[in-house]
């Protein structure tokens, strides 16, 4: 048995059977810029060249800022702009040139004895513990906190109470959601004017004849573009408001063969036959997962996949998910056509479009 | 260069001379010591001892890309304008002029085109966004891994995991700001995240947007989030974290006259300040590089958000990845009942998977103790190998990340390896779980070979690379001692406690509850223990060195006499 120890088995108990003494620390090494005065020479000459060079980097960083263009005018110099390529590498290296020279100086120059420090524990010490205990005990025993619980319970109740200001006060960040999530633009049409769907982005009508079996269309309903038709204020649909009707009412067209189609039932259990038109079915574009645009068409399958989480919806059964994360069909728009023969929607989605949220009820199709 | 003017005469004869230059410095110490007290504080600290270990500086990277983004944030708020105002774009990029777009977005385009400058430093704050994070989940591993966690640094554990999270949840607000189509597709479905929480999820979306979705509320409640709420807090945590880092002493790996009792290292002044302030600014030039060099977030490629558009391919920034890949392969399910619903594929990964881990991140240090029933400080550093089952729950842990972030781009993964994305979500599905526990059982036992590597080096020598034939013609390499000081830093390391047995806690006679949790414990310390290498006694030691001297010297004599030598012998 070896007499050596380790303390910190157990508490600091010494404890016999170590394998190996603690040789102690190693004496210090010199390093050859300690012995050696032109190896010292040479480090410090070192340390002002990284200094030099940074203070040439910074330079050409200023050059650069003022003589490369940018705006219309920029140059591209290996798919960059000149003007930012040339700023940060001027400005990397003139950084890393300091970096770099204030290591090596600290490596080759600056004393490199290590020296020992001891610990202490975490800990305060006894006495310590005492005297704060004491002082507790006497700063409390003077306000007589632990003598008068009428003082002290009817504080604890009123500032209790200031959390009430503090949650009623942000009541008004936003309105109550009432029935907002129920309701898209596309209920807006009236009678003489059923709400047409138009093609996104050139807001154009279409003719039920323009598609052909397979055809995907990005749509958006016509009072977006055209509010006057439908007797809405134009003011409703610009800007936010615009980007919240867009963010409800984005539609995907897609015409298949009559006979793919698999009708199911709407809401109220009626069978969904009359909702297409000649083979063209209309789907809401906004996922029911958590809401990203769906775009990607399998063309064969009538298989609709959303980029963001690859939910994967069948546009012949009804939207039913057939893969993916997604806990519900996409809602289907009602359509028909117009006397001029243009696509529009029969009444609004009989549900809520987009995520899944608390309040909402579901019905199978 | 300052003149040196110690010198130069300051007397006309009948003064005594004294240096000038000292004496400045001296009247401005003093000015400000006698006002402040500062040499108290500055005697302790200016000449405190850190110990050196190139893994001790990937907190110093976080540390250092945070005074990153500080700087670079100021100089981008001074042209962003956090609005959701609706304006026509009429700057330098052309393909987006005449566009509607927010003032957000705008400003972003302004500010990579038309402000001198502004790209890089936009790139730069991106990139020091991602190495933030990256190198706090660095230094977290590292922490764990090596056992500084443990007792008296569990509190500085729980303030680097919430570190770690308001960082990732800063980034999250930050990428969202410039309004762009994807950071746009982000705050969708952060809105979708909201509606799926319980009972008041469509109050919650409607309150933070401010009505309906998009509405014109988020992006300057972010920006305020982003600039003012999240750094303040992360800026108290990072200043708390330092001063524990300071009162506690840096831990130090076991090594000659390195014990739990000292700490031995360079002292702050000036070398260790030298090295971690030449630090800062290599951080910084490489943040520079980057976002010189290497492009991120070039938001004109994606345009402005448009609710009705997304882009194939869609992905959070890096450290986003793993919910979006459990949201990813979640299963459809959706409860409906009595007219509501409760979107268990939204909750599971986004509501509950992500404040899980971090709980159990946090907690770790916590069970470890309890487990092992350990409640001494610690301030030597273990290797990996030497506690299998903690680095083995690591390891689980983070292959559980990784897969799921792997998930995360399971769009991109069937594409460039042309697999069906059904099946590798199907194959997640069942890895994430699985996965863990083969990566744990791995760990555990690579970590326990390890350590009989160890041993064996230190009883029987290392390999030197010499085979000597024998006269009959068999070969055998010669081993050869340690040095002396790395055969200390093996065995300067604890003996695992024996785990108390169901017989000896039953003969503590304790209230049967307290009996109950007690076994628990000793059964859960016996399988963290279990198969654990102890390292060799004394004795043990002795006896096998003897053996491997008299192998050496049988070797050697072999060699003398040998009839084939070839090359020189060890000399030792």
């Amino acid at each position: 048995m070896s007499d050596a120890h380790n303390n910190d088995d157990h508490g600091g108990e010494l404890v016999p059977n170590e394998p190996i003494p603690d040789p102690g620390l190693p004496e210090h090494t010199w390093r050859p810029t300690d012995v050696d005065p032109a190896k010292e020479r040479r480090a410090e000459l070192q340390v002002v060249a990284f200094f030099g060079l940074s203070a040439v980097s910074t330079i050409l960083f200023a050059v650069a800022y003022f003589t490369l263009d940018i705006g219309d005018n920029w140059h591209v110099v290996g798919g960059f702009g000149a003007s930012t390529m040339a700023l940060g590498g001027t400005l990397g290296l003139a950084l890393l040139f300091i970096g770099i020279g204030i290591i090596h100086w600290a490596r080759k120059l600056m004393g490199d004895v290590e020296i020992s420090e001891l610990r202490h524990p975490a800990r305060s010490s006894d006495e310590d513990r005492e005297g704060t205990l004491q002082a507790l005990a006497a700063g409390l025993e003077e306000s007589g906190i632990g003598r008068r619980p009428l003082i002290r319970n009817s504080l604890i109740g009123a500032v209790g109470l200031l959390g009430v200001p503090t949650v009623v006060m942000l009541r008004d960040l936003g309105p109550l959601p009432v029935d907002k999530l129920y309701h898209t633009i596309w209920g807006d049409g009236t009678a003489e004017h059923p709400m047409r769907i138009v093609r996104d982005g050139i807001w154009t009508p279409i003719l039920a004849s323009d598609l052909e079996i397979g055809d995907l269309v990005n749509c958006q309903p016509d009072a977006l573009h055209n509010p006057e038709r439908y007797d809405i204020d134009p003011a409703e649909v610009e800007g936010i408001a615009l980007q919240v009707h867009k963010s409800k009412a984005s539609l995907i067209l897609l015409r298949m063969s009559p006979g793919d189609i698999k009708p199911g039932k709407d809401a109220k259990g009626e069978s969904r036959e009359n909702w297409t038109h000649e083979g063209i079915v209309a789907y809401s574009k906004i996922c029911t997962h958590v809401g990203c645009p769906i775009s990607l068409n399998e063309r064969t399958t009538h298989h609709l996949l959303c980029p963001c989480h690859q939910s994967t919806f069948d546009l012949s059964d009804s939207g039913k998910v057939v893969f993916g994360p997604a806990g519900r069909p996409l809602p289907q728009l009602p359509i028909t056509v117009d006397s001029e023969g243009y696509l529009v929607a029969q009444s609004d989605f009989d549900e809520p479009v987009g995520p899944s949220f608390w309040e909402r009820d579901y019905y199978e199709r | 260069m300052s003149v040196d003017v110690s010198k130069v005469a300051s007397t006309n004869g009948s003064t005594p001379a004294t240096p000038q230059g000292p004496k400045a410095a001296g009247a401005i110490a003093n000015w400000a010591d006698e006002r402040l007290g500062l040499g108290t504080a500055m005697k302790k600290n200016l000449r405190k001892v850190f110990p050196d270990h190139w893994s001790f500086m990937l907190g110093e990277i976080a540390l250092w890309s945070f005074v990153v983004l500080l700087l670079t944030g100021t100089f981008l708020t001074l042209w962003f304008d956090p609005s959701m105002t609706e304006v026509y774009y009429n700057g330098s990029y052309d393909p987006l002029r005449g566009v509607h777009m927010s003032s957000a977005m705008a400003s972003t385009l302004d500010i990579s085109f038309d402000v001198r400058g502004g790209l890089l430093v936009r790139q730069m704050h991106h990139w020091a966004a991602a190495i933030f994070v990256a190198s706090m989940m660095i230094h977290l591993m590292r922490v764990y891994f090596t056992g500084a966690f443990r007792k008296p640094r569990e509190l500085n554990w729980v303030i680097g995991c919430l570190l770690l999270l308001l960082g990732t949840i800063e980034g999250f607000t930050g990428y969202s700001l410039p309004d762009d189509l994807l950071s746009g597709t982000g705050v969708r479905a952060a809105d979708g995240f909201m509606k799926a929480s319980p009972v008041v999820g469509t109050y919650m979306s409607f309150f933070i947007f401010g009505g309906e979705f998009p509405g014109d509320s988020i992006i300057p409640r972010f920006y305020m989030a982003h600039i003012l709420l999240l750094p303040a807090l992360i800026l108290a945590l990072i200043a708390a974290h330092m001063l524990l880092l300071v009162y506690h002493k840096h831990t130090q790996w076991p090594g000659p006259g390195r014990t739990e009792e000292n700490v031995v290292g360079y002292p702050m002044l000036p070398v260790y300040m030298a090295k971690a302030g030449g630090f800062f600014f290599i951080v910084f030039g490489v943040i520079a590089l980057m976002g010189g060099l290497f492009s991120i977030n070039a938001v004109w490629k994606y345009g402005p958000y448009d609710p009705s558009k997304v882009t194939a391919g869609s992905q959070p920034d890096w450290y986003m990845g793993w919910p979006d890949g459990l949201l990813r392969i979640i299963p459809a399910w959706e409860t409906h009942i009595w007219g509501i619903t409760l979107s268990w594929n939204v909750m599971l990964p986004i509501l509950v998977a992500p404040p899980l881990f971090l709980m159990i991140l946090i907690a770790l240090p916590f069970l470890e103790a309890w487990i092992t029933g350990d409640k001494r400080e610690h301030h030597l550093l273990q290797r990996p190998r030497d506690v299998p089952t903690r680095t083995a729950i690591m390891v689980a842990l983070m292959t559980f990340y990784g897969l799921s972030w792997a998930a995360g781009g399971n769009d991109i993964i069937a594409i460039k390896m042309h697999l069906s994305i059904n099946q590798i979500t199907y194959f997640m599905r069942a890895a994430v779980f699985i996965g863990p526990v083969i990566a744990f059982i791995i760990a555990r036992r690579w970590c326990i070979s390890l350590q009989r590597h160890s041993d064996e080096k230190l009883l029987h020598g290392f390999e030197s690379g010499v085979l000597v034939r024998s006269p009959e013609g068999a070969y055998a390499e010669k081993h050869l001692p340690l040095p002396e000081s790395q055969a200390y830093a093996i065995t300067a390391r604890d003996r695992d406690p024996v785990p108390e047995t169901d017989e000896e806690i039953d003969a503590m006679g304790l209230p049967a509850r307290q009996t109950r949790i007690r076994k628990i414990r000793a059964k859960l310390a016996r399988l963290f223990f279990a198969d654990n290498v102890q390292k060799p006694t004394a004795a043990e030691l002795h006896d096998a060195q003897h053996h491997a001297e008299h192998e050496l010297h049988e070797l050697d004599s072999q060699i003398e006499a040998g009839p084939n030598r070839h090359g020189p012998t060890e000399g030792h």
